[in-house]
């Protein structure tokens, strides 16, 4: 089954000292950015556009495209932000990644630098990954010493400084607009559109805010080529990505893969569910497509095709990839809760719907996941869903009520439990937790 | 329907014309679907929508659906109709017609209500509340919120006059954005996240923790608070807003003429809001305007006319016995009596007071100025302010290239000029330039461009400004002090165009009344003898005086020399005449000395008759803006013994048996009216030499000084919430002046001898020390004004940080 993978980002992650400029040169790193200094800005964009190459961070929105969007006529400086605010639950493919070769990042900042023509380009951290923080300064330093950034890079007249920006640790921060205004100095809220952050962005100048997955991938792009790229995955979904699978699974981790595969076929590479606490296979009951914010599927799903279009048609959202594997001794309410507590606590409190709407389903939720719950609890679980998705000012009170409405939708019966049966009774905690000691081995 | 092309510029307006629940209307471009909705009469409920404010989209309660953007396509959600711009083709559907718009307003509000206390029965805006008003017309009669409500410990106070109650806020952000965008003090921000997001007190500018909400403009949140979460210490648990009875009227603080409106119960006003008014305060009022309403009905008012007896004591008497004393007393001194009428007057009383001082006393001593001035301000007054009528407005200053404030503090001196610069600031249209010792935190936030001038030397840097077309000048009240700065204002270049800011409600007023030696009412100029017939004419008289009256200065000497043997006097407090202790002499010097007043105050001390006046709230009027525009305001409180100064005028008049031509101020304004604008040459304009600057001798220094918005003045009395959001008094001068005065950087200044001010490094010509002029020490009392040059010595350690 291994010829299903496809390692491009992962390739080098084994290596020794992987994260080093030397490790990074010796697997062939930097020849793409030497290939982009002898390619006109236009023309990167245009290789972007053409290789078919979404945006990674959950959106799906097509790459090129958004960097045609900085306006040429603008007075301002061009910035270039990365999204590396990956804080979503599930989510771990940026972490990684840049922990492990943060090079690949680094380079593919140069190169869409110059195709947008910035000069100055933004890494936004994740504040609580003080590890990758320094990682990546590290990296960042090293390729100032080796030429790769600051004056005149490779004889070339770009010019290019980064800065790593450690967060502070709030969610709301990987909405790109928030970002801007923490990276700012402000409190991270999300901003009005319009304007677009493509013509005002940071600092009110044109900026092109990408995903640290997207970005990474263009210098592979610029090295191999289009055909290269869209010889794998599907049609509207093309190249390869990272696969994060979590939970319940015999081997978590990073799967990198093109897109379109299925959880079936994740599932048989990171080695089936994990037995059960009594002996027998553990059933799949159901799983996140990409984060907690895209609603959940089931085991009807297993062979949905993992692409933007695919997990779409199955009433859900590619999202970041986060394969997060539930067997059948979890309460999907207690889970639910879990996340939506999660959304309660991170909801930035702008605007009403989401900072009103997620305190009430908390409680409603607690009720429930405590066996205390009342007739009409799921008609109104579903109506407060209903009164904050599509109402809120950004996507983060929409993704609070994904978990919500489709756990209901494929579970309603436990629900109805919550009515008279307390969670922990139906489906006792330590079942269902994943013990340290238990994951290690 | 369609909004015409606005009638301002007069510029043609690109419309856009849509749809919204059927009706079809047209737009000027960049109008938000919100606002346009109200055009067909549609209201879509809103919180953090507000009209002078920068939209948000926070609330969510104005969702409408958009079935067509204008291309065809629609939005696939509802649309927030507060940051949505109207498209041509564009089709909205509010509530009235989309179950979609609807529901998602019902279920916001229903969100809205979920950590809302529902105290509306204790919380003061219950009654006037846009939360409880829509929460029954667009909400669910019901909550099916059973759970825990979030809750927060309360009031915080943001400052000593505005109180937060966390737990009512809806945060709607209408506060903190009106601090940031409208105020320029963004003392408050919206601080945690999620349901714990909550309006806190930010870092003062130099990064202290926690500082107070120091704001002169701090009351407008409380009033565009959609709910009760700010309210003012002042007014809290005070009345409900179903007992007050409501006026629309006019703030008596300054000469900007900002709408009020005046909410009173049973006899006493409860409160001021801000009135609307697009063409001068727009929806804004300063603190003073809102809070300092109290002084009228301090202890010390007057009720009855007193009359001093035979034993020196003044015994109450009744209205025709004390104008028989008057009416006697001024006969027996007339043709040797000054009029000191202040300048707080509407031009009723203050055409009154004009003609009682030509006719009734046939004298032209009569100075309506109560500061420190001189003759050179008299002649421009009369050559380049009187009989202008409605000049610069402010509108145009919102719309001029540059402004220039020559001796003038907008944000102090004149508030509602203030919030218009900033706003036209903000909008990238207007310049401001200031000619000042430094730059103040109001120029500040108008990102002015300082010019810096030593007190006295302003005229140079006039100069040094390449003035005009386009160019405003504006110029304060201090602009008297110094020599030769009004004459060479009064010969700017063609294009530019001035207005003379004065401080007080009633100067401009005064001055088309006439009440200055030079002047007679409607710009006649007492020199020209055709104006003084004319005028002579329209009174029935045989004649006004034709000889240049005495001004302050001059009376007060005189008066105090026994060359003025009676004094009439009104409204002025002798603390703020250019010399007290001498206008004190004066006062207990002059044989006969008659008051026309409010309260009791150190004229009472010395009259023969006090005559009690009306303040604003008990009469009506028209106070006369900077602008020149008049400001009518009616009568809030029907008190019975309460009477203008028109009305004790014409009394006495008859006593002395020289009557007016009137007695009402209604019939005083026919009057005024009738005489009409003098329509022969202007008065000739000032003509002053400036004065060679020279350096203070050692251990002296140039004051710079003005009045700070909030100050001692008596006006402001009986508000201790209000008075305690004052700027502290500090003097701020360069650190080579402190050092080369010896006063340590962290000290105190004693100036003038008795004057002791907390010591701030600022950036000021060296030599220049600017202290305010009444917070603390009225620096009036040790003769200290604009440009004066006094002694500074070290003080003991500063006791304030």
């Amino acid at each position: 089954m291994t010829d299903v993978l496809t390692p491009v980002l992962s390739a080098g992650w084994a290596d020794d000292r992987a994260w080093t400029l030397d490790a990074y040169t010796r697997r062939g790193g930097y020849r793409a950015l030497a290939k982009a200094l002898t390619t006109t800005p236009a023309e990167l964009i245009d290789l972007v556009k053409e290789s078919g190459l979404r945006g990674r961070g959950g959106a799906g929105f097509p790459t090129g495209m958004k960097w045609s969007f900085i306006p040429k006529d603008n007075p301002n400086p061009t910035y270039l932000v990365v999204n590396a605010d990956e804080s979503e639950p599930g989510t771990c493919k940026d972490i990684p990644l840049m922990m492990a070769s943060p090079h690949t990042l680094v380079e593919g900042v140069i190169i869409a630098s110059r195709a947008i023509e910035a000069e100055r380009a933004f890494i936004y951290v994740r504040g609580e990954v003080l590890h990758v923080v320094r990682r990546l300064r590290a990296a960042v330093r090293e390729a100032y010493e080796a030429g790769h950034l600051g004056r005149d890079i490779g004889g070339s007249g770009m010019n290019l400084d980064v800065v790593v920006h450690a967060g502070a640790g709030a969610y709301i921060c990987g909405e790109e607009t928030a970002l801007l205004d923490s990276l700012e100095g402000r409190r991270g809220q999300p901003r009005l559109r319009p304007p677009f952050p493509a013509v005002a962005g940071l600092y009110a100048s044109p900026t092109v805010i990408n995903n640290v997955e997207s970005i990474a991938s263009v210098p592979a792009i610029v090295e191999h080529g289009i055909e290269w790229f869209g010889s794998m995955g599907t049609e509207k979904s093309k190249g390869f990505t990272l696969y994060s699978l979590s939970g319940h699974v015999k081997r978590p981790g990073q799967y990198e893969a093109p897109l379109g595969i299925t959880l079936r076929e994740l599932l048989e590479l990171g080695g089936g569910m994990r037995p059960s606490p009594d002996g027998t296979d553990a059933e799949l009951k159901f799983w996140t497509p990409g984060g907690s914010s895209t609603p959940i599927l089931t085991a009807e799903h297993l062979d949905v095709p993992l692409d933007y279009e695919g997990v779409g048609a199955a009433g859900s959202m590619l999202g970041t990839k986060a394969l997060q594997v539930f067997d059948q001794t979890t309460s999907v309410v207690r889970c639910v809760l879990r996340w939506t507590e999660f959304y309660k606590h991170e909801s930035c409190g702008k605007c009403t719907p989401c900072r009103e709407g997620t305190w009430w389903l908390v409680q409603v939720l607690r009720r429930l996941d405590s066996g205390q719950g009342r007739a009409g609890d799921i008609e109104l679980l579903q109506e407060l869903c209903g009164n904050i998705l599509g109402r809120s000012f950004c996507a983060l009170g929409d993704g609070a009520t994904s978990p919500i409405t489709s756990a209901i939708q494929y579970f309603r019966d436990e629900f109805e439990s919550g009515m008279h049966t307390p969670s922990a009774e139906l489906f006792p905690p330590v079942a269902s937790t994943l013990f340290a000691t238990e994951a290690t081995a | 329907m369609t909004i015409e092309a606005n009638h301002e510029t007069q510029a043609p307006v690109e419309l856009v014309t849509l749809t919204i629940d059927d009706v079809s209307v047209s737009v000027p471009k960049g109008t938000l679907v919100i606002r346009a909705a109200e055009v067909v009469g549609i209201e879509i409920p809103r919180f953090c929508d507000h009209p002078l404010l920068e939209p948000v989209g926070a609330c969510r309660q104005c969702l409408v659906d958009i079935p067509d953007a204008g291309n065809g396509r629609g939005f696939p959600k509802p649309q927030a109709s507060c940051t949505i711009e109207a498209a041509p083709g564009m089709v909205v559907r509010t509530h009235l017609t989309s179950d979609v718009a609807a529901t998602a307003q019902r279920g916001n509000m229903e969100f809205l209500l979920v950590n809302h206390p529902l105290d509306c029965p204790v919380c003061d805006k219950g009654g006037e509340c846009p939360l409880q008003n829509q929460a029954m017309s667009h909400g669910r009669g019901e909550s099916r919120f059973h759970e825990t409500k979030r809750t927060f410990a309360k009031p915080v106070p943001v400052s000593a006059q505005v109180l937060l109650d966390r737990e009512r806020c809806v945060l709607c952000a209408r506060c903190t954005r009106f601090s940031e965008q409208v105020a320029g003090d963004p003392f408050i921000a919206l601080v945690e996240r999620g349901a714990q997001q909550q309006v806190g007190i930010g870092p003062s500018s130099d990064g202290a923790e926690g500082a107070p909400f120091h704001s002169y403009f701090s009351g407008n949140t409380i009033q565009i608070c959609p709910v009760g979460a700010l309210t003012s210490a002042d007014y809290r648990f005070r009345s409900r807003p179903f007992d007050l009875v409501s006026v629309p009227s006019v703030a008596e603080h300054d000469a900007c003429g900002a709408a009020i409106r005046v909410d009173h119960r049973r006899g006493a006003v409860m409160r001021r809001l801000a009135g609307d008014d697009p063409e001068v305060n727009e929806e804004w009022i300063s603190d003073k305007d809102r809070f300092a309403f109290t002084w009228s009905r301090q202890d010390d008012r007057l009720r009855t006319p007193l009359v001093r007896d035979e034993n020196g004591d003044l015994q109450p008497t009744s209205w025709p016995g004390a104008l028989a004393v008057a009416g006697r007393l001024l006969e027996s001194v007339r043709g040797s009596v000054g009029v000191l009428p202040g300048g707080r007057l509407t031009l009723e009383d203050a055409h009154a007071w004009s003609a009682f001082a030509r006719v009734a006393l046939g004298t032209n001593d009569v100075d309506f100025r109560s500061r420190a001035t001189g003759p050179e301000e008299a002649d421009f007054l009369a050559s380049h302010v009187a009989g202008s009528g409605l000049g610069v407005t402010y509108d145009q200053l919102a719309r001029a290239r540059r402004v220039v404030l020559v001796a003038l503090e907008p944000e102090d001196e004149a508030a509602t000029i203030f919030l218009r610069l900033r706003k036209a600031v903000r909008a990238a249209k207007t310049q401001v330039v200031t000619i000042a010792s430094h730059l103040s935190r109001g120029s500040e936030k108008l990102g002015a461009t300082l010019v810096p001038a030593v007190p006295g030397q302003e005229v140079a840097a006039l100069a040094g400004l390449e003035l005009g077309a386009g160019d405003v000048v504006l110029v304060g009240e201090r602009a008297a002090l110094v020599p030769g700065l009004l004459s060479a204002l009064a010969t700017l270049g063609a294009g530019v165009r001035l207005a003379w800011v004065p401080r007080r409600a009633g100067d401009r007023a005064a001055v088309e009344a006439g009440l200055l030696p030079n002047l007679l009412p409607g710009a006649r100029p007492v020199a020209v003898a055709e104006a003084r017939a004319d005028l002579a004419a329209a009174w029935g008289v045989a004649g006004v005086p034709g000889v240049r009256g005495r001004d302050l200065a001059t009376i007060v000497d005189d008066a105090a020399d026994h060359a003025v043997l009676g004094l009439l006097v009104g409204g002025v407090e002798i603390a703020d005449l250019p010399d007290p202790a001498r206008a004190r002499a004066a006062l207990a010097a002059a044989p006969v000395v008659i008051s026309l007043e409010v309260r009791r105050s150190e004229v009472t001390e010395h009259a023969d008759v006090v005559l009690p006046v009306a303040p604003p709230v008990e009469k009506s009027g028209t106070f006369v803006t900077w602008e020149g525009r008049r400001r009518g305001f009616a009568t809030a409180l029907h008190e019975p013994g309460s009477v203008t100064d028109t009305r004790v005028l014409a009394g006495i008049a008859e006593e002395m048996g020289r009557p007016l031509t009137f007695r009402t101020p209604a019939d005083a304004l026919v009057d005024h009216d009738s005489i009409g604008r003098w329509d022969g040459a202007a008065a000739g304009g000032p003509s002053a030499a400036p004065t060679a600057p020279a350096g203070p001798p050692a251990g002296h220094v140039v004051i710079s000084t003005w009045r700070q918005l909030i100050d001692d003045g008596r006006g402001q009395e009986g508000q201790a919430e209000y008075s305690a959001t004052a700027r502290p008094a500090v003097a701020r001068a360069s650190a080579a002046t402190w050092s080369s005065l010896g006063v340590p950087e962290t000290g105190t200044v004693v100036l003038g001898g008795s004057a002791t001010f907390s010591v701030v490094v600022d950036d000021l010509p060296d030599g220049v020390v600017w202290v305010p002029g009444n917070n603390g020490v009225n620096l009036r009392e040790l003769g200290i004004g604009h440009g004066s040059v006094t002694t500074a010595t070290t003080g003991a350690e500063s006791t304030h940080e």
